[in-house]
């Protein structure tokens, strides 16, 4: 068993690594299936198995889900091998990529793939490589974000390639249908489930790895996040609690926002808690000390340290996002930001956070002053998402009263036969985490 | 929920009667719908008790199945029902007029223009309730895999001749009511759910004498009241006033009045299968018959009030006009009718238990390609359904207040005017996020540029204006023009080619290989299912 003081975190996911790159490049099988928590090193483990397998000489196409993960992957492998040819197959929309790749010489952009025939990598997205058609396929394929492809989006690329290597987080949100797909629950194909869940139901005997190191989530956040959504496939943090330090140059005025700060800076995790009260989605209250919170963080002059470098570097806007459940949320917190004259803070519903990183997230509980509970809203990849995109403090903005809502509303959603049911169920993992934030409470009447 | 829906709501609750939730009608209603109310035995997902079928709502058919557990008489029943239904689907499959597709070339592999027939119209189901929908899939599930002694000489139990037809046809129908917008097959709950908004749950909203309580009470009665009096009212004998629009029954029925009416004619049966002589078996023929009529006016009973619901319902859908568009959405449905149609003149085998992979993927792609259409057409079709949109800050009307002609850059400019559109709304608008506003029927997209005041906000058009210099006359608004844009787009792309079965890929398990070539059999035929 290893000890505490023996865990090199480092090495573990070296080793983690190694053994993904010996399967993906040397083994047998046709698929190769990696597990990653939040922030474990997916875009780099991506990159440099695009690297390995170009090395090697096999042609890869990369598949990703939306043309930001496309455009990021583009810009990291052009900067990891600037002497390596990459195509970037797009859409012919007007603006289908991010300009910055035009700065990029080795990067070959079309709308069509036979002008990047013969190119060493291919990467676009899911949608996009559905329509192409090829009559030799590719020897090699890395599908990214495969937890969040749907079942049908595989089974129109997967004639594409010969083998593949598949890479996600099964913690992150599901994909979803805009239709009912209750017809086909339980059938091992069923075109609404993820793609993994499909490829691992036919084909059983596919080696799946697991990164074990989060290097994003301070030694705060790891053990919460991975007890509570990855109780079967435990991770760490790859720093220690000593590593990582969030300060502030003005002193606390005493203020709800300033106290629940203050806390998470200290812990790492911080509740402001509204008195208990039914609601509209766009609680004016809610939405407001969220943006204050946001307000407050940026003008105490916050500096964050970290492994990373030498010196703390400044909280800075971009450095904070404010997460949601709904859209209309998001856009109130826009405009009460606005008032507050704050700017460049990404304010985001989970769906689109997810894959991002900041140094402080400031989240507006999904079921804060709701009078149900539904099962969107006690969905486990939201509040997974929610709660991990952090590095150093997240902060959560609730109306008192959730946990009893969550014993009113116990998950009602029916079991089909033949489907996997997920463990945890958002409820257990509600309850987890409002347990531990409970112990970082600041109440506040605004 | 939307905010809009929320208000309606409310506002019924209010005013104690349904409030409309849409001006025009979004489904289309056929001349001659063939209304179906089915009751089924408790206990028994698959066993029918009766019907009230046809497309006069003065000359309902009533079926019966006296004795629902035997199953020669519930055979009897399904031929009864088929002898309705299908020559109400055959008179529509008759009747044809020509219509281009584009199909795949074999040969060349290229798209070409194809001459086909397209029934002129096709027929329609309606049942009272969603419940009455999957009652449709279960009988079609049920029957599409029977065979008729004709088929199969050596089957233990033959269905009659037109059964397995009409199995495969009520599977059509079921499968057809899962694509939005579709009306082969409609539960009229749904579609008046659709129309008017009540102050009652969604739920509630599913037993259709407490629904048309809301949108149509009696005379000063409150609609809350209305419908609390259709869903517990009962008479002397403690049966519903109201009774449910089925396929299932009201417990206080089955106890009190079918059962002892079941019982005794179990009884005359056994009787006269034990008659010594012709004027003993006259006698209890007399009483069996006797037994049956009584089985037959309590399912006549039980299924009336809601046969006539379901027509005040269609009278009250009627009375609005239709949508623009769904004269189209109704030109897919044929389109669905016609090529079921050719497959059974072709002698296809009936549907398959399970879809395969790729017709799964295909059917999911399809139905999300239809719901998108379905929101983005009702929106345009009715001001109401839109105004709920601009509500949730996915549109936004305004009036024009300031057009400045602009181009674009590069070798040809194209015209890029810019618009300003001042409006109360408040959209969810973006950097560079694309709107679209519909000209003469086809969409014409912007991108947002930016606000210039309080509810000022400025677009850059982008299409639609032809291949010249100038702009073509009426395709760029004008100062004063009241314009709405969308923020969701008007219509939906094709989805990706998905493969051909057989070349389903690894990941998917596979071609499905020559266990999927057979014809697949009828359920076996298990204890449970002889008495």
């Amino acid at each position: 068993m290893i000890t505490e003081a023996a865990f090199d975190p480092g090495a573990a996911a070296a080793r983690a690594t190694e053994a993904i790159l010996r399967d993906t490049v040397q083994g047998s099988h046709r698929g190769v299936v990696v597990d990653s928590p939040p922030g474990a090193g997916k875009s780099t483990l991506v990159v440099r198995a695009a690297l390995e397998l170009a090395d090697a000489g096999r042609p890869l196409m990369v598949v990703a889900q939306t043309n930001a993960q496309v455009d990021d992957l583009v810009s990291r492998l052009a900067e990891k091998s600037p002497g390596l040819p990459v195509g970037r197959l797009h859409s012919s929309d007007a603006d289908p990529y991010d300009k910055a790749l035009d700065a990029l010489p080795q990067v070959r952009k079309s709308a069509k793939a036979a002008d990047l025939a013969g190119l060493p990598v291919v990467v676009s997205t899911a949608a996009k490589w559905a329509h192409v058609k090829v009559d030799e396929p590719w020897r090699h394929a890395i599908v990214d974000e495969a937890y969040q492809m749907r079942s049908d989006a595989l089974l129109a690329v997967a004639g594409l390639f010969e083998r593949a290597l598949f890479v996600g987080d099964p913690g992150q949100l599901d994909p979803f249908a805009l239709v009912g797909s209750e017809q086909w629950a339980g059938l091992s194909y069923d075109p609404s489930a993820s793609a993994v869940t499909t490829l691992l139901a036919h084909n059983p005997e596919l080696p799946q790895h697991r990164l074990p190191v989060s290097w994003r989530l301070p030694a705060s956040a790891a053990p919460l996040v991975s007890d509570a959504f990855y109780p079967f496939t435990p991770f760490r943090s790859g720093t220690d609690h000593d590593d990582r330090r969030l300060s502030f140059a003005v002193p606390s005025d005493g203020s709800g926002p300033d106290r629940v700060i203050d806390e998470a800076a200290l812990s790492g995790w911080g509740l402001l808690e509204l008195p208990t009260r039914h609601t509209p989605r766009t609680d004016p209250e809610a939405v407001r000390a969220v943006a204050t919170v946001v307000r407050r963080l940026l003008d105490r002059g916050g500096a964050a340290a970290s492994e990373r470098s030498a010196a703390a570097a400044p909280l800075t806007a971009d450095r904070i996002a404010v997460g949601t459940a709904h859209r209309d949320q998001a856009a109130a917190v826009r405009a009460a930001l606005a008032e507050l004259g704050v700017a460049d803070v990404a304010v985001d519903t989970a769906n689109r956070l997810q894959g991002r990183e900041f140094d402080v997230t400031v989240v507006l509980h999904p079921l804060s002053g709701r009078p149900d509970a539904t099962a969107f809203h006690l969905e486990t990849g939201r509040l997974c998402v929610l709660a991990s995109r952090h590095r150093h403090a997240c902060i959560v903005v609730c109306r008192a009263g959730v946990s009893d809502l969550l014993d009113d509303y116990p998950s009602t959603e029916p079991v089909q036969l033949g489907t996997l049911v997920k463990f945890p169920d958002g409820w257990e993992a509600n309850h987890a985490v409002l347990a531990r934030l409970a112990e970082h409470r600041v109440t506040w009447r605004p | 929920m939307s905010l809009i829906s929320t208000l309606a709501r409310l506002e019924a609750v209010a005013t104690g009667r349904a409030q409309p939730t849409a001006t025009v009608r979004h489904r289309h209603l056929s001349e001659r719908p063939l209304v179906l109310v089915p009751l089924v035995t408790a206990g028994e997902a698959g066993a029918p008790l009766g019907a009230l079928v046809g497309t006069d709502r003065h000359a309902p058919t009533l079926l019966v199945v006296p004795q629902p557990r035997d199953r020669d008489l519930r055979f009897a029943f399904l031929a009864e029902l088929a002898d309705v239904v299908l020559p109400y689907v055959d008179e529509y499959a008759e009747a044809v007029e020509a219509a281009e597709r584009s199909e795949t070339d074999p040969e060349t592999g290229k798209r070409v223009k194809v001459e086909v027939e397209l029934c002129a119209d096709a027929p329609q189901l309606i049942v009272p309730s969603r419940a009455g929908l999957d009652f449709v899939r279960l009988l079609g599930r049920s029957m599409r895999f029977r065979r008729t002694a004709e088929q199969d000489p050596e089957t233990p139990h033959p269905a009659p001749p037109r059964v397995p037809l009409l199995g495969r046809w009520l599977t059509h129908f079921g499968e057809r009511s899962r694509v939005p917008g579709s009306a082969l097959l409609l539960a009229l709950t749904e579609v008046l759910g659709r129309h008017w908004a009540t102050g009652q749950s969604s739920l509630e909203d599913q037993h259709l004498g407490a629904l048309l309580a809301w949108i149509d009470p009696p005379q000063g009665v409150p609609g809350a009241e209305a419908a609390l009096r259709a869903e517990l009212g009962r008479d002397a004998d403690g049966q519903l006033l109201c009774p449910p629009a089925g396929p299932a029954t009201d417990p206080a029925f089955d106890n009190k009045l079918l059962a002892p009416a079941i019982e005794r004619y179990d009884r005359a049966r056994t009787a006269l299968a034990t008659a010594e002589d012709g004027l003993e078996a006259d006698d209890r023929l007399g009483e069996l018959t006797a037994a049956e009529r009584a089985i037959r006016a309590l399912v006549a009973d039980a299924t009336r009030p809601t046969w006539d619901k379901v027509w005040d319902g269609l009278e009250l859908l009627r009375a609005l006009p239709e949508g623009a568009h769904v004269e189209e959405r109704w030109t897919r449905d044929r389109w669905s009718f016609t090529a079921h149609r050719d497959r059974v003149l072709a002698g296809e085998p009936p549907q398959p238990r399970r879809d395969d992979a790729v017709t799964a993927a295909g059917k999911l792609a399809a139905r999300e390609r239809e719901q998108a259409r379905l929101e983005a057409q009702e929106a345009l079709d009715d001001p109401l359904v839109m105004a709920g949109r601009r509500l949730a800050g996915e549109a936004f009307a305004g009036e024009v207040t300031d057009v400045v002609m602009a181009y674009s850059e590069g070798r040809r400019p194209s015209p890029r005017p810019l618009v300003t559109v001042c409006t109360d709304d408040l959209p969810y608008l973006g950097e560079r996020v694309k709107v679209h506003r519909s000209l003469g029927g086809k969409p014409q997209a912007a991108e947002f540029v930016g606000y210039e005041g309080e509810g000022l906000l400025v677009l850059r058009i982008l299409d639609r204006m032809g291949r010249g210099k100038e702009p073509e006359a009426g395709s760029v608004p004008e100062k004063g023009d009241l314009i709405c844009f969308t923020l969701f787009e008007h219509d939906q792309r094709g989805g990706a080619k998905l493969p051909d079965p057989e070349h389903t890929p690894w990941t998917h398990g596979g071609p499905p290989g020559e266990a999927a070539a057979l014809p697949e059999a009828a359920d076996p035929v298990t204890e449970e299912d002889l008495l």
